[in-house]
């Protein structure tokens, strides 16, 4: 056990995977030497040699074709996409390629490819580098999606999604990687090792795919979140002093449903959080699953709070980051709602 | 037959890391003036040797020679120098306000002012660039208002582009500078549309595109010289080679066994290979291109061979990757010392003309600072939040009307 930031979690969970199985390699833009631009790649050429973590080209459709490839052959990809926002590239070939070779070659060939890409805001990244794309992976048949938002969920998942034979978006919340960030960003920036879930094995163990984690029971209402923006809801729940449940919905597809559902019976009400624009984001699909399994227990309206259906202001970061303040307020209309 | 010999992974790797010697040893240093100046209307067949050569014309006393040799007035020359000092500075200027938090994020283009100077003095003042973040150079050339780029670079209320994009992302259509994406390469297929409306219109604009030679991987860049050679597309490709895409050298983007310039080759595109620190050779270069473009000979590849002097962004520290020194070592000098060598070889200019000149550009950058510094913040007590909302569309939806509303309380 070690106290581990987001970035040495995953780290670690790549150390673990390249020691254990010999068909695990890495590769995407300055992952090699350098050790990627967030560090997260850092040493593991230098430990486990230039072919098992190496840097590619700069073509993400190349890059995800070729994991795609060797997947096929039998080996284990994790690739890197330095930014979700430089993943568009690479659509047609994880939407048209690796969701579907499965399904198509009736189960002759698998593309068990990994794909890890760091997303979301809080960074001033500007339009091109604080985009939230899930939705653009949820939608399509045959892919996994998973987002942790902790140390030690990070690196349970990464394994679990690299042993899986299944593709899979691994999307990392970037403001994350250093600290639990919960959009308070006028206050003190908390490092990860004040955090229990800093607390991470050395070794090998997983965080299964699917299962969701109630990060804080609660009575009154059920807030269904991810990434950051589990940081987000607790803080709201917090500054509220509303009783409410968070749960962190850590893989999109294979969604946890029982957990939310019981949830929601519970509460009767719901609030559904994300960084990504509003419009056919997962919250459209959350809130769509919430009404077909809880109609008869809901006792108000389901709240969305999302980014606005704009591109991503550089000026304007905390004017659309959804933080506290949102969150709060959403939850005080599903209380009187 | 079959293979009886266990296959091997080749991974690239450049001559030298940190703590080790820089090593150019592999990068061939051929005369200034040795390359003779083919007629524009060449057959692109014919000059393939021009993908693997390097057009020079600054040798190593200042002088300008051979066939390539553009022949400037002294005074635009001076020009030149000028724009390329300003840009020096401005990113110096700019690079510090980054590290005193003033700013988030800039890119400076120390080391490859030739590039965006000398091409943007060569094209015509009509002709539209479609450039990368690291041609500043184009619009300090072409007299766009230090002002305005720096209120872009401040985000705030003297932000032409009303705080949207990360700082270096300029745009400006009256200036001929498209506005830069940030994702790679996906411009510079864009130049060739619109290369080809112009051509469509009977106009005589050229469009002019940049790209890196590491996003020369991406699918862009040969989508670019596809359909510039299938249309003929008057539009001047520009590689510029500065030997590293962050931290990946030349040769992760392909440049190990070939050059840049050389993929023009199977698209049946002329090439021509450029000393990008000799202003003179990239002015030449780039007026080859756009006369044979103006002809109606359609499109050419040139890749401008230089060095990125410094880390790729502010965000990065080249010194995790590569020898600190390695700048210092590279063979083909500094532009603006060259440039400035060469005057004073023609007599027209001193060294205490360049100490004047330096400490007009860098007093010209600091008053310009300080009037963008005193602009008040876009999001701040005087701000509002309309530039989030507007210019997504048109016209304003009901549904981002509504989340406007909500946003504004
Ligand atoms: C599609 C896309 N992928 C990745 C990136 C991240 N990125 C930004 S700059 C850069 C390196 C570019 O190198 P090069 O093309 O050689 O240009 P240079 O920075 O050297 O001018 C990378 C990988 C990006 N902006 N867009
Ligand atoms: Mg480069």
């Amino acid at each position: 056990m070690a106290i581990m930031n987001m970035v040495q979690a995953l780290n670690s969970a790549m150390d673990v995977l390249l020691s254990r199985d010999p068909d695990v390699l890495i590769f995407g833009e300055d992952v090699g030497y350098f050790g990627g631009v967030f560090r997260v790649t850092e040493g593991l050429q230098k430990r486990h040699g230039l072919t098992r973590c190496f840097d590619t080209p700069i073509g993400e459709a190349g890059i995800v074709a070729m994991g795609i490839g060797m997947a096929a052959y039998g080996l284990r990809p994790i690739i890197e996409i330095q930014f979700a926002d430089y993943i568009y590239p690479a659509y047609d070939q994880i939407v048209s390629e690796a969701a579907r070779l499965r399904y198509r070659s009736g189960g002759d060939f698998t593309a068990p490819i990994t794909v890890r890409t760091p997303y979301g805001g809080g960074i001033f990244g500007g339009q091109t580098h604080s985009q939230s794309p899930e939705a653009l992976f949820t939608h399509v048949a045959g892919l996994k999606t998973v987002i942790p938002s902790n140390p030690y969920d990070a690196k349970g998942l990464l394994i679990s999604a690299v042993e899986c034979d299944d593709p899979v978006i691994f999307l990392e919340p970037k403001r994350l990687y250093n600290g639990p960030f919960n959009g308070h960003h006028d206050r003190p920036v908390q490092p990860w090792s004040a955090h229990p879930a800093s607390q991470v094995p050395d070794g090998h163990y997983v965080v299964p795919l699917g299962q969701a984690a109630i990060v804080r029971p609660g009575e009154a209402v059920t807030v269904l979140a991810y990434g950051a923006m589990v940081h987000v809801a607790m803080a709201a729940a917090q500054d509220s002093e509303i009783d409410a449940e968070v749960i962190d919905l850590r893989t999109l597809i294979p969604l946890d449903i029982e957990t939310i559902t019981a949830s929601v019976r519970k509460t009767g009400r719901c609030v559904i959080v994300h960084e990504a624009t509003r419009t056919s984001g997962f919250g459209a699909e959350l809130s769509a699953l919430v009404q077909e399994h809880c109609f008869h227990h809901l006792e108000a309206p389901i709240e969305r709070v999302a980014g606005w259906d704009t591109p991503y202001p550089h000026a304007f970061e905390w004017d659309y980051f959804p933080g506290p303040a949102r969150v709060t307020a959403a939850l005080r209309r599903a209380m009187e709602g | 037959m079959k293979n009886s010999l266990p296959l091997s992974l080749h991974i690239p790797q450049p001559a030298a890391r940190p703590g080790q010697e820089p090593d150019f040893s592999s990068v061939a240093v051929p005369p200034a003036g040795a390359l003779p100046r083919p007629e524009i209307d060449v057959e692109p067949a014919d000059i393939h040797a021009f993908a693997y050569g390097l057009i020079r014309v600054l040798d190593e006393d200042g002088q300008a020679v051979g066939a390539w040799n553009p022949r400037l007035a002294p005074q635009a020359l001076r020009e030149g120098l000028r724009a390329m000092m300003l840009t020096r500075a401005y990113d110096e200027g700019m690079y510090r306000v980054q590290r005193q938090g003033k700013i988030s994020f800039y890119v400076k283009s120390t080391g490859e002012e030739a590039v965006a100077v000398a091409q943007a003095m060569a094209l015509d003042r009509e002709d539209m660039g479609f450039p990368t973040y690291r041609q500043q150079g184009l619009l300090i050339a072409r007299g766009y208002p230090l002002p305005l780029m720096m209120g872009q670079v401040y985000s705030n209320q003297g932000d032409p582009l009303k705080g949207r994009q990360l700082p270096s992302m300029y745009s400006s259509k009256a200036y001929g500078f498209f506005s830069i994406s940030g994702n790679l390469g996906t411009q510079f297929s864009q130049a060739v549309g619109w290369a080809m409306a112009s051509a469509y219109r009977g106009d005589t604009r050229l469009a002019a595109a940049w790209i890196g030679d590491g996003a020369t991987a991406e699918a862009d860049f040969h989508h670019a010289l596809t359909f510039a050679s299938v249309y003929r597309a008057p539009v001047v490709l520009n590689i510029v080679n500065n030997q590293w895409a962050i931290s990946s050298f030349q040769g992760i983007a392909g440049g190990e066994r070939t050059t840049f310039a050389a993929r023009a080759i199977g698209y049946g595109l002329p090439a021509l290979r450029v000393d990008g620190n000799d202003f003179l050779a990239v002015h030449a270069a780039t007026t080859w291109a756009a006369e044979r473009a103006r002809a109606n000979l359609g499109a050419t590849v040139i890749e401008l061979f230089t060095y990125r002097a410094e880390g790729h962004s502010t965000s990065d520290d080249p010194s995790r990757y590569r020898p600190a020194s390695e700048a210092s070592r590279w063979p083909f000098g500094d532009p603006i010392e060259r440039l400035s060598r060469h005057l004073i070889a023609l007599g027209e200019w001193s060294e205490d003309q360049q100490a004047d000149l330096k400490a007009e550009v860098e007093g010209l950058v600091k008053q310009t600072q300080r009037q963008v510094e005193a602009l008040p913040p876009l999001n701040g007590p005087e701000g509002s939040l309309e530039p989030m909302f507007t210019e997504v569309y048109q016209d304003m939806p009901w549904h981002l009307a509504r989340q406007r509303q909500e946003a504004e309380g």
